[in-house]
């Protein structure tokens, strides 16, 4: 025993300082991410030099943060409480994962383009769609519900991963016009399992297509723990085989998370190609209103993640700092609260819809048969309805 | 007793694994948690993880490490999360499941049994209620099962699981807490056998799976209309049981196929089609379907209007041309 631990590792670790680097180990060392995620806020919020360089982003935008975060999360609770009523299909909750949504988000220009899995309805909306057209699809109708060009926002993804390989195309697209701008595709962990993911990155590393593949690594895919996910030691060194830049940052760490965006969107728009971050982060609420996470994970593990809790983590930080006081905050959480009520108030009607329409988009002219079809779900309505 | 179609399948894998150690049950949260809809509930607590395990999330490295399992003598059940989901799978599924028999003239055979939770009728959103058993019931080498009651989803399982070639298992999700007066172990029909579900003298409604209870529905509505209706249940739609079907259509003189998936090139495409070829001697009318229409599935909210119900099935049973006699079917 004693004599193959020797072997297997003092003579290899040995050579390794001995020895000068070849092309392909610095290569890979300069894709390496950090020795330790990336923060600028310890847990109470105070702030700490575990930032590798990576610049601090400005305090207005941080302050902007704060406020689509407590925004945001106002929104993801009215959300939650809508489903409990009925008002929506589902909906699965970002609670806790706030730095994520709103710090990918707020690095991004209108002309990015972006790629929403279903957990994203926060970042959705922080980048300003109606919040009624974001729950369009949860709500139970057929379609996204905003306009995806626009918006330059891919309809929610629910297949996994998929959305990562049209992020590295759209980006390469824009890319091959001239055009600077960037994709952003979320992604979570269990989901970078998936062979498109890999595929997404290659592909991304292989056109130097200006894509960020972030992944909120909230430790779980429905029940499923990260430790039987992977064997990685991290999921961003996924991306170092595949010839992609990548970092590790403390995902409830909202400065961090802004500021590591900030640096990737930089890191494409200047021509280096993707980006892979991978943010620490945790879902306080079940996988979607249908699971029962009591199943998988012990009540004191989500206590733990409530002291880490982002919006409390910026708020201390920016009232420090002086960019927020209680006048501030009581302005925010008033806002937070009229912008639920609203949403509440709009969705207390269940939605109009015509059946009629199921058979508008299919193609861009209907087929003759779709059309006999539409006649004779027409002609059923209308028997219906005398 | 009072059995639940999701219990017979949860006593059918644990009777599997009881009797067979080369059984193996894995894919996506079905350790822990016992699936997302219960199914494999309790196995690992019973079995053991190297039983019942969770796989990472990757339905083509499922499926590809089943062939391997198999390849190594395990008789691996995967179970893919939903109907959608199942696609990442089908290079697998189609290139190799399907055809390593073939490739090896039978040195190697792979006994695995994949679960899919599908179809629609539960208000699922997107990607969650596809009806796929077209793709697989057009891949020469697979078997394609899909119970209608509580007792062929036991029987149909555990003979699926003995099988020595793979079977796509497709569980209507929407009968998963149907419930029927049977005690299990049941012992029902074997593969390739068809069962007709209600005797009738005037018309055959062809179905399998999800639809069985909306053509039995309309088959009950019906008396009103004076029409005597006969169901038949498919229960394996490869291998597919002509016998059954023909002396059901030679009796009536009449067929209607009921299926919730897309009439376009589906499965009742086949049916129809088969049933014309073998029986049009005995037809008064042309075969009909009724199906879901060519459209993606659509969202809760709508739902109702795509699935075929007993209205439209008793619509097209009407434009049956009720006033020409079935040649050959001796009525006056
Ligand atoms: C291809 C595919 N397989 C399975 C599913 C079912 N499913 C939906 S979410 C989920 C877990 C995803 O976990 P993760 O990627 O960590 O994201 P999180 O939900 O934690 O945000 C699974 C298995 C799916 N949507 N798509
Ligand atoms: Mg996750």
């Amino acid at each position: 025993m004693t004599t193959t631990s020797t072997r297997g590792k003092t003579p290899r670790a040995t050579a390794k300082a001995t020895r000068t680097s070849s092309p392909e180990a610095k290569a890979a060392s300069a894709l390496l991410p950090a020795e330790r995620p990336i923060r600028f806020l310890d847990e109470h919020g105070a702030r700490v030099d575990e930032h590798s360089g990576y610049a601090e982003p400005p305090v207005e935008l941080l302050a902007e943060a704060y406020r689509k975060m407590v925004v945001g999360r106002r929104f993801d609770q009215q959300c939650t409480a809508l489903t409990k009523q009925g008002r929506l299909a589902v909906y699965p909750s970002s609670h806790g994962q706030e730095a994520c949504q709103v710090g990918g988000v707020l690095a991004l220009r209108a002309d990015d383009w972006m790629f929403p899995t279903y957990r994203e309805s926060v970042a959705i909306t922080t980048r300003g769609v109606d919040p009624v057209e974001t729950l369009t699809l949860l709500r139970g109708d057929w379609h996204c519900g905003y306009d995806a060009a626009a918006w330059r926002t891919a309809p929610q993804c629910t297949p996994l991963a998929t959305q990562t390989i049209h992020a590295a195309g759209v980006a390469y697209g824009e890319k091959r016009k001239g055009n600077d701008s960037v994709a952003l595709a979320f992604i979570g962990d269990g989901a970078t399992s998936e062979g498109d993911f890999h595929e997404a990155m290659n592909f991304a590393a292989v056109f130097r297509a200006p894509a960020i593949f972030l992944v909120q690594n909230n430790g779980y895919a429905i029940s499923v723990p990260l430790d039987k996910q992977t064997q990685a030691p991290a999921l961003a060194y996924k991306g170092v085989g595949y010839g992609v830049r990548s970092e590790r940052v403390d995902g409830n760490d909202p400065v961090a998370v802004l500021a590591v965006m900030l640096a990737a969107v930089e890191h494409g728009r200047a021509g280096h190609g993707p980006f892979l971050i991978e943010a620490h982060t945790y879902r306080m609420d079940a996988h979607t209103n249908a699971d029962d996470a009591t199943r998988y994970r012990e009540p004191s593990e989500v206590d733990d993640w409530r002291s880490k809790d982002p919006i409390a983590r910026l708020g201390a930080y920016l009232r420090a700092a002086g960019a927020l006081d209680d006048a501030r905050d009581a302005e925010i959480k008033a806002e937070a609260e009229a912008y639920a009520a609203s949403l509440r108030e709009r969705m207390n009607a269940d939605p109009v819809l015509n059946p009629l329409d199921l058979f508008e988009h299919v193609y861009a002219t209907p087929t003759p048969q779709l059309a006999a079809q539409r006649a004779q779900l027409a002609a059923e309505l209308e028997a219906e309805n005398q | 007793m009072s059995t639940t179609m999701a219990q017979a399948i949860n006593t059918a894998l644990r009777d599997a694994l009881k009797d067979d150690d080369r059984v193996v049950v894995f894919g996506e949260d079905v350790g822990t948690l016992g699936g997302v809809f219960r199914i494999t509930d309790g196995l690992t607590r019973d079995f053991g993880e190297d039983r019942c395990f969770d796989t990472p999330l990757a339905e083509s490295g499922i499926m590809g490490f089943a062939i391997g399992m198999a390849m190594a003598g395990f008789r691996p059940v995967v179970e893919l999360q939903f109907d959608a989901f199942a696609y990442p799978a089908f290079e697998q599924i189609l290139s190799h499941v399907a055809k390593l028999r073939n490739r090896t003239r039978g040195a190697l055979s792979l006994p695995i049994v994949i679960r899919v939770p599908f179809a629609g009728g539960i208000g699922g959103v997107e990607h969650h209620c596809d009806s796929s058993e077209a793709y697989y019931a057009h891949t020469p080498g697979l078997k394609v099962v899909t119970p209608a009651t509580v007792a062929d989803a036991y029987s149909l399982l555990r003979e699926a699981i003995n099988d020595p070639d793979p079977v796509v298992f497709l569980e209507p999700k929407k009968l998963y807490w149907s419930k029927d007066e049977v005690s299990l172990p049941a012992q029902t029909a074997p593969f390739g056998k068809a069962e007709v579900r209600r005797e009738g003298t005037d018309v055959t409604l062809l179905s399998y799976g999800p639809s069985v209870p909306v053509a039995l529905a309309a088959a009950e509505a019906a008396v009103e209309d004076g029409w005597s209706v006969e169901v038949v249940d498919l229960r394996t739609i490869n291998p597919y049981d002509d016998a059954t079907v023909d002396a059901s259509v030679r009796k009536t003189g009449r067929c209607v196929v009921v299926t919730e998936a897309s009439g376009f090139a589906g499965v009742g495409a086949e049916m129809a089609a088969r049933v014309q070829e073998r029986c049009f001697h005995s037809l008064a009318a042309p075969v009909l379907r009724v199906a879901g229409y060519d459209i993606p599935y659509p969202p809760p909210k709508l739902e109702h209007h795509h699935l075929p119900g007993v209205d439209r099935v008793l619509d097209t049973i009407a434009r049956l041309q009720w006033d020409d006699v079935p040649m050959g079917s001796g009525a006056s």
